[in-house]
C-alpha cells in the first residue's frame, strides 16, 4: 500500500470488528452499538468516530468527500481528506455528486443523495437522554424499555423558557419508531434529509465508543408537541454569492460597523450554482 | 424471637373470586423477607391494603421501614415471600415476578412514590411545571397546552402560587418542594401511593399545613396509602391502619387509634411513651 500503512490506515482485524458494529447498527436502526474504539493520530473530538467508520467500508474504487460544518475547504476536512488520500490511495472530490462516502461533521449536503452513497457522521456525544439523566445505565433501561416522555421534558422547558423549541442542533428523532436517536450537531434543517434518505447513514463517537445506523429509506421523525409542530429556520436574506434562498446560511460579519453577509454553508452547493451562472447581491 | 400481636392475616390467594371482582385488597404482601448481604432487613412482613386505606408503617430508624417501601415498589427484590398487586382488570400480580417492562407500565400509571428528601423524586433544574407534566409526557401526552393546563391545575390544587409555575423546584422551600413533588404523582391518578416520611425535615406549621393537604387529597381522590412515618401524630391524624415494625418485623397491627391508644407490644409501648408532650 501507500506510505507503508495497511490499506486505510487501521489493520484488518480492526476494521472487522468495526464493521460488525455497523452491520448490527443498520440491523438495528438508532440503536448505539458499542465497539472498540481505537487511538487515532488525531484528537477526540475531532471525528475519531467518524475516521473508524470511513476507514472500515472504504473500498479502492471510492470516491471520497470530507465536510466540516458544510465547508471542504476547513483544517479538519482538507486533514482527513488529505489522510485518506495517503493511507488508502482514494480518489477525493469536493462534489456532493462524485462522492461514494461522504463524512461529515456536522451538515448534510444541500444536493440530495443517491442510493449507493453513505454519510459517515462524526458524533461528540451519541446519548441523547444524556441531557436529563447521566446515568449510562438508566439510560440504556430507557432505550430498551422505550421510555422516551423524558426527553419532551427538554422541549417542554424550551417552550417554556423561549415561547418555542429553542433546541437547534442535534434535535432528537425517533427512528423507525423506535430508538431515540441524537443525529449528531446537524441543524435541525437537515433533520428531514434524515427521512427515508436513499443513503446509508453511519453515525461514529471515538470517545464514546459507540456506532449507530440509519439504513436507506427509513422513517425518522424528529420530536415535538402536537399544537408546537416541529419547524425548520428560514433567512430572509439570499446567499451573498449564488442568491439561494432555500439552503443553509452562515452569517459573517465583514466589519466594526455591524455589516454582515450570508453565504451558504454548503460550499459545494454555492460552487455549484456560481458555475451555473447564479449570482447574488454583491 | 418477637412475638408478633396482631388480628389474624387473611392470607393471599390468587383464584380469590372477590379479587377478580377487583374488590379484594389492592395490596397483598405475604413472607416478605429481604437481606442487604448477610444483614437482615425484613422476616416475615405480611400486609394487606385495601383501596382507599391508609395504612401507616412506624418503627425507629433502622426498622426496615424504608426497606419494605422499596420492596413493595419493586426497586428492591426481595429475597423471600411475594407482593401482589390488584390490577385495574381485576388481575392479582406479583410485583416481583412481572418483567420489567410490565412492572414499569404499571408504576407509572397505578402508583405513586413521595420521597423524604424532595430533590430525590423531583427534576430540580427544569420548572415545576415540566416536572408536574413528565409524567403525564411519559404516557404518551404530546399536547403542550393541555399539559400545562394539568400543570397549573395540580398546583393549584396542593396550593403552590400559579405564577411559580415556570420557575425550577430548586428556587422553591423544602415545604414547597415536598407538595410539587406530591402532585408530580397524583397527576397520573395513581391507585396506590408510597409515602416515605413526607413530612420529615418540615417545621411544624408547614408539617401541619401539608398533612392537612393530604388528608384532603386522599379522601377526595379515594388514594391507598403507605405511608412510612417515625412520627406517630402522622400516623393519627392520616392513618386508618398502623403497623409497627422493629428490627425488620412487624410487631403489632391494628386500627391507628387502638395501637396507639392500647399499645400491647413492649417496643409500642416504649415507642408511645417516647413522644414528647410540649
Amino acid at each position: 500500500m501507500t506510505a507503508g500503512y495497511n490499506f486505510a490506515y487501521l489493520d484488518e482485524q480492526t476494521k472487522r470488528m468495526i464493521r460488525r458494529a455497523i452491520l448490527k447498527g443498520v440491523a438495528v436502526p438508532g440503536y448505539q452499538v458499542p465497539f472498540a474504539s481505537r487511538e487515532m493520530p488525531l484528537p477526540f473530538g475531532w471525528g475519531t468516530g467518524g475516521i473508524q467508520v470511513t476507514a472500515s467500508i472504504l473500498g479502492y474504487h471510492d470516491v471520497l468527500k470530507v465536510i466540516d460544518q458544510g465547508a471542504d475547504d476547513t483544517t479538519n476536512a482538507v486533514s482527513i481528506r488529505r489522510f485518506f488520500a495517503r493511507v488508502a490511495g482514494v480518489a477525493t472530490t469536493t462534489r456532493t455528486t462524485e462522492a461514494t462516502i461522504i463524512q461529515t461533521r456536522h451538515r448534510i449536503p444541500e444536493t440530495p443523495l443517491r442510493a449507493g452513497q453513505i454519510m459517515v457522521f462524526q458524533v461528540p456525544i451519541p446519548e441523547p437522554l444524556r441531557w436529563l439523566e447521566p446515568r449510562e445505565s438508566e439510560n440504556r433501561k430507557s432505550h430498551a424499555m422505550a421510555d422516551y416522555g423524558a426527553m419532551h421534558v427538554k422541549l417542554y422547558e424550551d417552550i417554556v423558557r423561549y415561547g418555542q423549541i429553542a433546541t437547534s442542533y442535534d434535535y432528537p428523532v425517533r427512528v423507525a419508531g423506535r430508538y431515540l436517536m441524537a443525529p449528531s450537531p446537524i441543524p435541525k434543517f437537515d433533520n428531514p434529509k434524515l427521512d427515508r434518505s436513499p443513503a446509508l447513514m453511519l453515525f461514529g463517537a471515538g470517545r464514546e465508543k459507540r456506532i449507530y445506523a440509519i439504513p436507506p429509506h427509513t422513517p425518522v421523525v424528529s420530536l415535538d408537541f402536537e399544537d408546537h409542530p416541529f419547524r425548520l429556520q428560514r433567512w430572509t436574506e439570499a446567499c451573498s454569492q449564488c442568491g439561494d434562498t432555500a439552503s443553509f446560511l452562515d452569517e459573517i460579519l465583514m466589519d466594526d460597523q455591524g455589516n454582515r453577509r450570508f453565504v451558504c454553508s454548503d460550499t459545494d452547493h454555492c460552487a455549484a450554482r456560481q458555475a451555473a451562472g447564479q449570482g447574488g447581491a454583491p | 424471637m418477637i412475638p408478633c400481636i396482631s388480628v389474624p392475616f387473611d392470607p393471599a390467594d390468587p383464584d380469590d373470586p372477590e379479587d377478580a371482582a377487583g374488590d379484594g385488597p389492592l395490596l397483598e404482601v405475604s413472607g416478605l423477607g429481604f437481606a442487604y448481604g448477610s444483614r437482615m432487613a425484613l422476616a416475615d412482613v405480611d400486609l394487606t391494603l385495601w383501596p382507599g386505606e391508609v395504612l401507616a408503617v412506624a418503627g425507629e430508624s433502622g426498622s426496615g421501614k424504608t426497606t419494605l417501601l422499596g420492596c413493595l415498589s419493586g426497586e428492591l427484590a426481595p429475597q423471600a415471600g411475594r407482593v401482589g398487586f390488584l390490577t385495574r382488570e381485576g388481575k392479582r400480580v406479583d410485583m416481583h415476578s412481572l418483567g420489567e417492562a410490565e412492572r414499569r407500565r404499571l408504576l407509572r400509571t397505578d402508583w405513586g412514590i413521595v420521597r423524604q428528601n424532595p430533590r430525590d423524586g423531583l427534576r430540580l433544574a427544569v420548572s415545576a411545571g415540566a416536572n408536574v407534566g413528565e409524567p403525564l409526557m411519559v404516557l404518551g401526552h404530546r399536547h403542550y397546552g393541555w399539559l400545562r393546563g394539568q400543570a397549573g391545575d395540580w398546583l393549584d390544587r396542593v396550593e403552590i402560587p400559579a405564577d411559580r409555575i415556570d420557575d425550577p423546584p430548586a428556587t422553591f422551600s423544602g415545604g414547597m418542594q415536598q407538595r410539587l413533588q406530591i402532585a408530580r404523582n397524583l397527576v397520573t391518578d395513581p391507585r396506590i401511593v408510597l409515602m416515605d416520611e413526607p413530612t420529615g425535615g418540615l417545621d411544624v406549621s408547614v408539617q401541619a399545613r401539608l398533612l392537612d393537604l393530604l388528608r384532603r387529597l386522599v379522601s377526595e381522590l379515594d388514594l391507598a396509602v403507605v405511608l412510612v412515618t417515625h412520627d406517630l401524630a402522622v400516623a393519627r391524624l392520616l392513618a386508618d391502619r398502623l403497623v409497627v415494625m422493629k428490627d425488620g418485623r412487624i410487631v403489632e397491627t391494628g386500627l391507628t387509634d387502638q395501637v396507639l391508644d392500647d399499645p400491647q407490644h413492649a417496643y409500642t409501648q416504649l415507642l408511645v411513651s417516647s413522644v414528647l408532650q410540649p
